[in-house]
């Protein structure tokens, strides 16, 4: 199993009856409500966190995007990205993703990446995400009808612009480029391990099959409703005639871990209720534009119920409700033990994006939760999948001579070579 | 009124609702489609030759993915006349299809001599913004689309059992595929430049508008005027975005009036 920390980054000062006062979370929040000044304290506090993650023995540590949201700040996971590339040494970074449709050209995404994979020694897990309705059509403008079209045209420029070594012309419907060369280009050959945050949708199941793409659901609802759609997923792959490897999928999952199952609720259940009570609300106006989902998607039905409910759900979910129903996973160690091996099986997958930030929590709370989770969870967890041990298809593949901030070289000489010249 | 298949050039088929007799007109729908009953078109019925074709997207045949673009749309309108062997029908389009029947009368003006224009999407004002029609759910839909939102509520879901699951299911099917497409061309914001060819509408040219319309505020009819060199402009009281619904004989008698 592979335990990937992620922090979504939410503003932890959405006022008491925020819900009454505001329509959305998303998109037309007034942007009054954010504190640059106090934005730089959260920001550190986060990026912190996500570094202490790594010092804890975490495989990975996650970053996405988002725009115009007050749970998630970072419209560029990149820059998030950036800073830890330099500060982590060994933890994977997890960028999951970057909204390929949504830069012109998208090669700015291949050069972003390649940039962080070469920064990071080889640390880059590559996401991309179609995006949510709210980051992709309403806040970035893009046609619905036409955002899937474009998106696999940039997924394959991307990929072309990785794998080429001599320049080549592009001629998309979406994109024309005469000269596409990329300078710099990844040190993962051919390409970092690519990951595809889904929703639900039926193509992007297949496709991410064929592909051999992770398929990582992402959602809030967590794995007891999550279980349809990596059902759906493992479908295609074995209609594809594909080893049925649970690295093939990515699970996100609320985590919070305390001595016991009381303290858990006592420390976190707040910051886990206003991350679901407030930081969820969004207009439902902003989640479906006619367009953005495919007909036969909406024919499948599976995902309207689990949108539709969930929306005018999570106003009113109680803390019992959270833990029973698996949108949360709390309690003490044996607790989370127990019922993560549930969730891992139940779903048959190799990495979980662990939500141990949420909400509100403030920091100690968020580093005493994943401390414990660190330690006495993760450990009884990494062998749940005997049959697949060593399966790093989806891993990433650090060049181990990289430059590491904790090493000094003699006569603070940083070359790379020569110090792998000496290993040898 | 009659219903008969046609295929363009393209090779889209598209079906079209036939009645009358008199001078051709063609009726290009808005972003809703063609209702079940449509009261203007029986009425303009009783003095032209009306056609009034299905648009891609927006009825049970396939094809809509051919279409992408203004020009796209804009040219499909002219293959459907050309299918129909119509010669110089008089345009008629209300809203999604008046912002098209503004780019064919643009495009191809030599073939034009009258059109009308329904409360046309496709310009935009930065002092009158349009609402987000995307981002409405289909309760808030009908405040903005009719000047007495109760019955217009009425008219939108009329025939449609919500408690019946397939039934919702396959509204919810045709409503993606109608915005969808309509998307192409009103998404983010509904202006595909209009502006910058409209100097080519050679021909004469009325505006209507309902003076209650919520989506596209009465102000854009000045606006319109001020494009197209011969513009006159009807308003109708009592009306708000779908005048074709809501006051359709009123509508029928100012369309007769500059059409005849």
């Amino acid at each position: 199993m592979k335990f990937t920390f992620f922090n979504l980054m939410p503003w932890p000062h959405l006022p008491d009856g925020f819900r009454e006062k505001h329509r959305s979370v998303w998109v037309d929040l007034p942007n009054a409500m954010y504190d640059p000044l106090e934005g730089n304290r959260v920001y550190h506090e986060y990026m912190d966190q996500l570094e202490y993650a790594e010092s804890l023995g975490f495989d990975g540590i996650g970053v996405n995007e988002h725009h115009q949201n007050g749970y998630g700040l970072m419209p560029s996971p990149n820059i998030i990205a950036a800073g830890l590339a330099r500060r982590t040494s060994r933890a994977a970074i997890a960028v999951i993703g970057n909204s390929i449709a949504l830069y012109n050209p998208p090669i700015r995404v291949a050069e972003e990446f390649a940039m962080l994979d070469v920064i990071s020694g080889g640390r880059l897990l590559a996401g991309f995400p179609v995006g949510t309705p709210m980051d992709t059509n309403f806040c970035y403008g893009q046609i619905p009808a036409l955002t899937r079209d474009k998106y696999y045209e940039a997924h394959d420029l991307i990929m072309r612009a990785w794998r080429e070594r001599e320049p080549f012309a592009f001629d998309g419907k979406y994109t024309q480029l005469r000269h596409v060369n990329l300078w710099p280009r990844p040190i993962q050959q051919p390409h970092p391990p690519i990951y595809i945050p889904g929703g639900g949708s039926v193509e992007t199941w297949e496709w991410c099959a064929r592909m051999d793409y992770n398929y990582s659901y992402l959602s809030f609802g967590g794995y007891l409703a999550g279980q349809a759609m990596l059902e759906g997923f493992y479908e295609h792959v074995a209609k594809l005639n594909k080893d049925e490897s649970p690295y093939r999928s990515a699970f996100a999952q609320v985590i919070a871990v305390a001595d016991t199952d009381q303290e858990a609720e006592e420390l976190y259940a707040e910051h886990i209720l206003y991350f679901f009570n407030r930081c969820l609300h969004v207009y439902p106006g902003f989640s479906d534009p006619p367009g953005y989902r495919t007909i036969k998607t909406i024919q499948g039905g599976k995902l309207d119920q689990l949108r539709a409910e969930a929306q005018r759900e999570y106003a009113t979910l109680t803390w019992k409700n959270l833990v029973e129903r698996g949108f949360v996973i709390a309690g003490s160690p044996a607790t989370v033990r127990e019922r993560c091996e549930d969730m891992i099986k139940r779903l048959h997958v190799g990495h979980i994006f662990c939500l141990l930030q949420s909400g509100n929590m403030p920091d100690w709370k968020t580093r005493k939760s994943t401390k414990l989770f660190a330690e006495k969870v993760m450990p009884h967890l990494r062998d749940l999948w005997p049959d697949w041990k060593g399966d790093d298809r989806w891993w990433c593949k650090p060049y181990d001579a990289r430059v590491r901030p904790e090493e000094t070289f003699p006569g603070g000489e940083r070359d790379v070579r020569a110090h792998a010249a000496r290993k040898v | 009124m009659a219903e008969r298949s046609i295929e363009t050039r393209r090779g889209i088929k598209c079906r079209v609702r036939e009645a009358g007799r008199g001078e051709p007109l063609l009726f290009l729908h808005g972003a809703g489609g063609l209702f079940a009953s449509e009261p203007l078109l029986d009425a303009l019925a009783e003095r032209f030759h009306v056609f009034a074709p299905t648009w891609p997207g927006f009825g049970a045949e396939a094809g809509e993915e051919a279409l992408e673009d203004m020009l796209d749309f804009t040219l499909h309108g002219w293959d459907v006349v050309e299918a129909l062997g119509l010669v110089r029908p008089l345009l008629v389009g209300h809203s999604l299809g008046g912002m098209i029947a503004a780019e064919m009368a643009a495009v191809n003006n030599a073939s034009v001599e009258k059109l009308a224009l329904i409360a046309p999407a496709g310009v935009w004002l930065d002092a009158h913004p349009i609402p987000d029609m995307f981002a409405m759910t289909p309760f808030e839909l009908p405040g903005y689309l009719f000047a007495d939102a109760k019955a217009g509520e009425a008219l939108l879901t009329s025939g449609l059992d919500m408690k019946n699951n397939e039934a919702l299911k396959n509204f919810m099917v045709a409503n993606s595929r109608r915005l969808g497409t309509a998307g192409k061309l009103l998404f983010p914001i509904p202006n595909r430049r209009f502006s910058k060819r409209a100097y080519r509408v050679s021909a004469k040219t009325l505006i209507c508008w309902g003076n209650q319309d919520r989506l596209i505020p009465p102000v854009y009819a000045e606006a319109w005027q001020r494009l197209i060199s011969q513009a006159e402009i009807a308003r109708i009281e009592g009306a708000g975005h779908m005048i074709t619904l809501e006051k359709p004989a009123e509508l029928a008698a100012a369309l007769a009036k500059f059409l005849a």
